[in-house]
Order: C-alpha cells, then structure tokens, then sequence
C-alpha cells in the first residue's frame, strides 16, 4: 500500500532522512520507533507531502506521491493524519470539525455528512459531544475527534504522528483503544509512537529508526525480545 | 495717568470677556457647519477603510503569495504607501494622478487616497494575523485534502479575523484621525470647515477647540465600541 524507496530529506544542511526504505502492506499496522530527532516524524509528513523530499520515490496504492504531476489533493484524502497537537478547528463544533472535509472536499450534503460523523462519533464514543467546542474537550478526547475527523474523508490509510506524545498519562489508553479497534478492523496504518506496548501489541511490522536511517525492522517479538543492532538494544534498554 | 490706566485695564479685560462669550458664540452658531463636516469627515474614513480592507486583504495574501509577481506588486504597493506621508500621496493623487484618469472631485480623491493609504496598513494587519494562526491548522487542512484556497476560505481566515478585529478598530481610528489631511484638497471635512470658520472669526481656542473636541468624540466612540466587540469576542 505504501512504498517508500530510497528517500532523501534535508532542512537547510541538516539531512534528516539518509536514504529510507520501506513499505505498508494493506490491512498492516507499522509502528516506527526511535529518539527524538531521528526522522520518524518527518518521514510520516513526507508520506502525505507536508514536506517534500529532496530524493526518491514515494508510492502510495501505485501512485506517485512524489511525482510533480500528481494532484496531490486526491491523494491525501485517502490519507488520513493525526497530528501529536490534534490541530482541531477551533472556531468549530466537534460535528462541524468531522463534516467539513466532505462538504467541502468531497461535497457531500450536509445529512449525509452528518450521518457519517455521529457513526464515527459512536465510534470513537464521543455521542455526547457533538455540538461542543474544542476548547471544551479534554487532550484525549480532541484526538479521538481528530481520530474521526481523518476517518471521515474513508481513506486507505491512516498516518499518526506520535498520537499520544501531548497527552496527560491517564488519556494515553482511551486513544490507543481507538486506534487499536481501527487495526482490527483492517485499516492500514503507520504509526510514529513511544507507546511500546501498543508496538508491540498491535504492530505488524516495528521499524526502528536513528539518525535518519531504518536501523533495523522485523514483527515486533523480533525487535523487542531479540534485537539484533546495537542501536536498538541501546534504546529499547533506556524505553522499556 | 492712574486715572486713565484704571479704566484701560478695566477695558481690557471687558473686551477679553466680551471675545469669550463673541468665540462661544460663534462656535455655537456655527456648530451645524462643523458637524457637517464631521459628516464627511465620517463618510470619508468609512469608505476609506471599507475599500482599504478589500484592498488589505487581496495585498495581504499576495505578500504571503509564492508567486513572485503577486508578492512584488504587493510588496511595492505596500512599501511606497507605508514609505511616504499621507499628505504628500493625497497631494499626488489629486494634482498628479489622478487627472490622467478623470476628473475626480476632492471627495473622490480623499477616498482613494485614504484608501490606498490604510489598505497597505491593513495588508500588513491580514499578514500578521494569518500568520499568527498555527501552523498546525494549515497542515491539518492540507492533510484532509483540501486546496489551499479551500484551506484559507474554510480554516485560516475565520480565525485570523478574530486576531485581526483590534488593530483593524485602531486602524479604523487612525484614519480618522488621518483623513483631516484632505483640507489641503479642499474636500470641506471638519479640518476644513475648523480653518474656514477660524479665517472668518479669528476664534482660535474657541474654533480649534471644538474641532479637536469633534474629533475626540468620534475617536473615543470608536474605541469603546473597540472595546465592546473585544470583550464579546472574549466570551465567546
């Protein structure tokens, strides 16, 4: 689903991502895991064009992401993202926050939208907050709206910049369990997270990366009870 | 000599008080010619200031714009009108420019003046409060998938507004307070009406006085409505 070839991405003179490989099968979760300042980030926003990349090829469902001619508009609605700051719409209500991409985008009616909002909301079990604020919702509640606000646009993909990273600790676990019922049922996602147990439990596949590159990459028992690079080892000793 | 300088200090001091009721009197009389001017005076700066921010908001996204013609001319018309006194533009427009193009009336002129002047403050108001929206908003916009005309219309501007009412209420007051520089045109506002009255009757504190007092008025009604929004904003 997602085909990540030979990526070069550079800030100025600082080279963030040395060349990367990967790829998403469909139905998988991939977690990517690694310090701080070492690309995870930035290579989820060049998945979905937030950043450009100076080199290589990005393919998402055999298209070419990164490829001048691609509308990259088309491409990104069927590209979920989930933002470490939720980035909710906060001059809207939460029902509002959901509908607008596909009024706007996608031009649905209104009920239609709105039909497809409180399922998501049901979903994420939000029901009761439909006609309330942002600024009203607590940290884990505004990104399970976020949540839903991405799943509304009904993408292939989902993307989630280190979901949980801005939360109090006692909201970590209500947001996991979103994105856990999402995995099971078939959504493919990329995760860029520090929850390991989540990694562990929902991951297909574990990518570990440092210093711009993928270090090492297996099923998550493989990178976490038996780690083969030195680097890995080092860092899941100081996380786990 | 005592004699004579009693009755002299006497007199003047009648005379001075005779000037005081004569200026209270004349402005009094006078009060409709001022607040006619004040009128315009009002008709002038709303305009101006309407135009301005039509004017502001399209220079504002041309700053921010990629394309470099766009961001040139936006930049020009926002340096040269930002760059140069209102009185000399107004000068300019009226005598120099404006001619070539047709025959525009004083009133006209002030209006164009005033609002080529305020929209290039404006742009720079529209520039700072979009780019004091988080960076955020834009990147979960464009994540959704919409353009960034769609971007703009749906997520950044309703909330730049906010960010953008006060100094636009302080600009608002500004050009007020500028407009009184189109009596050089002769376009007959308040300042204007003020020096016609003070060149017949001499009444200096009396006529520049209530002038000021006029101008004063208007500003501090502006503000407090300012200051009304403001807080009802807050609450929302």
């Amino acid at each position: 689903m997602i085909q990540v070839k030979n990526v070069h991405k550079s800030f100025g003179k600082l080279e963030v991502l040395k060349g990367i490989d990967c790829w998403v099968a469909p139905r998988q979760v991939v977690c990517i895991i690694g310090p701080s300042g070492s690309g995870k980030s930035t290579l989820l926003r060049c998945i979905n064009q937030l950043e450009t990349v100076n080199s290589g090829q990005i393919i998402i469902d055999k298209e070419e992401v990164t490829s001048p001619k691609i509308d990259i508009n088309k491409i990104r609605q069927q590209v979920g993202m989930v933002f470490q700051l939720f980035n909710l719409f906060p001059h809207k209500t939460t029902l509002e926050n959901i509908t607008m991409g596909p009024i706007k985008i996608q031009g649905k009616s209104k009920d239609e939208a709105e039909s497809i909002a409180n399922e998501l909301l049901r979903k994420v079990g939000l029901m009761d907050k439909s006609a309330v604020y942002p600024n009203q919702l607590s940290g884990g509640q505004k990104q399970r709206v976020a949540i839903a606000r991405a799943l509304a646009m009904q993408p292939k993909v989902m993307l989630f910049d280190e979901p949980t990273s801005a939360l109090d600790p006692e909201m970590v676990g209500e947001v996991l369990e979103v994105m856990k019922a999402l995995a099971h049922e078939g959504m493919t996602m990329m995760v860029v997270t520090h929850e390991m147990g989540f990694a562990r439990e929902v991951g297909h596949r574990v990518v570990f990366m440092d210093e711009g590159v993928i270090m090492e990459e297996g099923s998550p028992a493989q990178i976490f009870d038996n780690p083969h690079n030195a680097r890995t080892q080092s860092f899941l000793s100081k996380v786990l | 000599m005592s004699l004579i300088a009693v009755p002299l200090t006497l007199g003047s001091d009648f005379i001075s008080s005779l000037q005081a009721i004569n200026g209270l009197q004349v402005v009094s009389k006078h009060m409709p010619y001022l607040l006619e001017g004040a009128l315009l005076t009002l008709y002038i700066t709303t305009l101006s200031v309407i135009f301005g921010m039509i004017l502001g908001l399209i220079t504002g996204l041309c700053k921010m714009s990629k394309n470099r013609i766009l961001f040139g001319v936006a930049t020009g018309y926002i340096d040269f009108f930002r760059g140069t006194p209102l009185y000399v533009q107004i000068l300019l427009l009226y005598f120099g420019i404006l001619p070539l193009f047709m025959d525009a009336g004083p009133f006209i002129a002030a209006v164009i003046a005033c609002s080529l002047n305020s929209g290039a403050y404006i742009a720079e108001i529209v520039r700072a409060g979009i780019q004091a929206v988080d960076r955020g908003q834009m990147e979960a916009a464009r994540s959704l998938g919409m353009t960034n005309r769609q971007a703009m219309t749906y997520v950044i501007l309703p909330q730049a507004y906010k960010i953008v009412i006060p100094p636009l209420l302080n600009e608002f007051i500004a050009v007020l307070k500028d407009t009184s520089l189109v009596a050089v045109i002769s376009a007959e506002e308040l300042t204007l009406r003020g020096k016609l009255l003070y060149s017949t009757f001499f009444e200096a504190a009396w006529i520049w006085g209530t002038v000021a007092l006029i101008y004063f008025i208007m500003t501090k009604t502006l503000a407090l409505l300012g200051d009304y929004i403001e807080r009802r904003m807050a609450t929302e």
